[in-house]
């Protein structure tokens, strides 16, 4: 079971971005457009998302182990800094232009989505300016097992 | 503030937000890792030896679920109405500060939360607060 848990963790991931509505570009703007017709939907999702996760992480942590009793590797970072605002700007900008964030992105290629590889392949090109930057990718690789997702 | 009750739709959002959380509680109890998007694109580039397989699975599931979600129930197309000019705009944006702040909705704003994270719980405000300022400003003011 263990050997086929991310390619689950994935599907279930995008299995529920479908249902959600969050693969929907429009239906995203249409929530965070709060001055104009207003689609609170998308706040359900964090609810019904961080309630499921917030047992699942107690119940790791109170575990201290995986169910097979390997390693839990929970970000170590506290920081509340220029990066992670800085980075948190950036990201929320591109989101409002768009109605894409990450997950939702790469699930809608499977939708065969020629404007949804299009971004995908901007924010890989975004990764891969990140990471050759000499002055900030050595934090960033530092923490890379421990990264907050 | 105007409500769109037309596309009101609170329960498949919360349904599909249970599953995504079942998603992040599984890979954390069964494999002891984060379930955060960016993180498993970013991850990848560069790929790391013993490290690039188990995001590969996951981005791949992640890409297969449109086909199975097709079968198991109605689901919207992606209606991406931006240019091509904005999407790489945007894209750039997304990567770049997503790995700059290691993490985006799901990592942050799924997985910090529920791991009640006052580090998640600011960059989760600040990309909800520039999302909601960028659609304004695009489509009130500008």
């Amino acid at each position: 079971m263990r050997r086929v848990t991310p390619f689950l963790a994935g599907l279930l991931f995008g299995l529920g971005l479908c249902l959600s509505g969050m693969t929907n570009a429009a239906k995203v703007l249409g929530f965070l457009d709060v001055a104009g017709l207003w689609d609170p939907s998308l706040a359900f999702v964090m609810v019904g998302a961080i309630a499921v996760a917030f047992v699942g992480f107690r119940a790791a942590r109170a575990r201290g182990r995986t169910l097979a009793g390997g390693p839990l590797e929970l970000p170590a970072s506290s920081a509340i800094d220029v990066r992670l605002i800085g980075g948190s700007l950036l990201f929320g900008v591109g989101w409002g232009l768009v109605g894409l964030c990450p997950g939702p992105a790469i699930a809608d290629i499977g939708f065969l989505d020629r404007r949804a590889a299009l971004f995908v392949v901007a924010m890989a090109a975004g990764m891969a300016f990140f990471s050759v930057l000499p002055a900030i990718r050595p934090t960033a690789s530092a923490t890379a097992a421990l990264e907050d997702g | 503030m105007t409500i769109d009750w037309t596309h009101f739709a609170p329960l498949p959002a919360l349904a599909g937000g249970a599953l995504v959380g079942l998603a992040a509680a599984w890979l954390i109890l069964q494999d002891g890792r984060i379930l955060g998007a960016s993180g498993l694109l970013g991850g990848l580039i560069p790929p790391r030896s013993g490290d690039w397989r188990w995001r590969a699975e996951a981005i791949l599931g992640l890409i297969v679920a449109p086909f199975v979600a097709h079968f198991a129930f109605q689901t919207a197309s992606p209606a991406i109405a931006a240019a091509p000019a904005t999407l790489i705009a945007g894209g750039l944006m997304v990567g770049f500060g997503t790995r700059l702040a290691n993490g985006c909705t799901s990592g942050h704003g799924v997985c910090g939360l529920a791991r009640l994270s006052p580090r998640s719980l600011a960059a989760t405000l600040t990309f909800m607060t520039a999302g909601f300022a960028t659609v304004f400003v695009v489509r009130h003011v500008i």
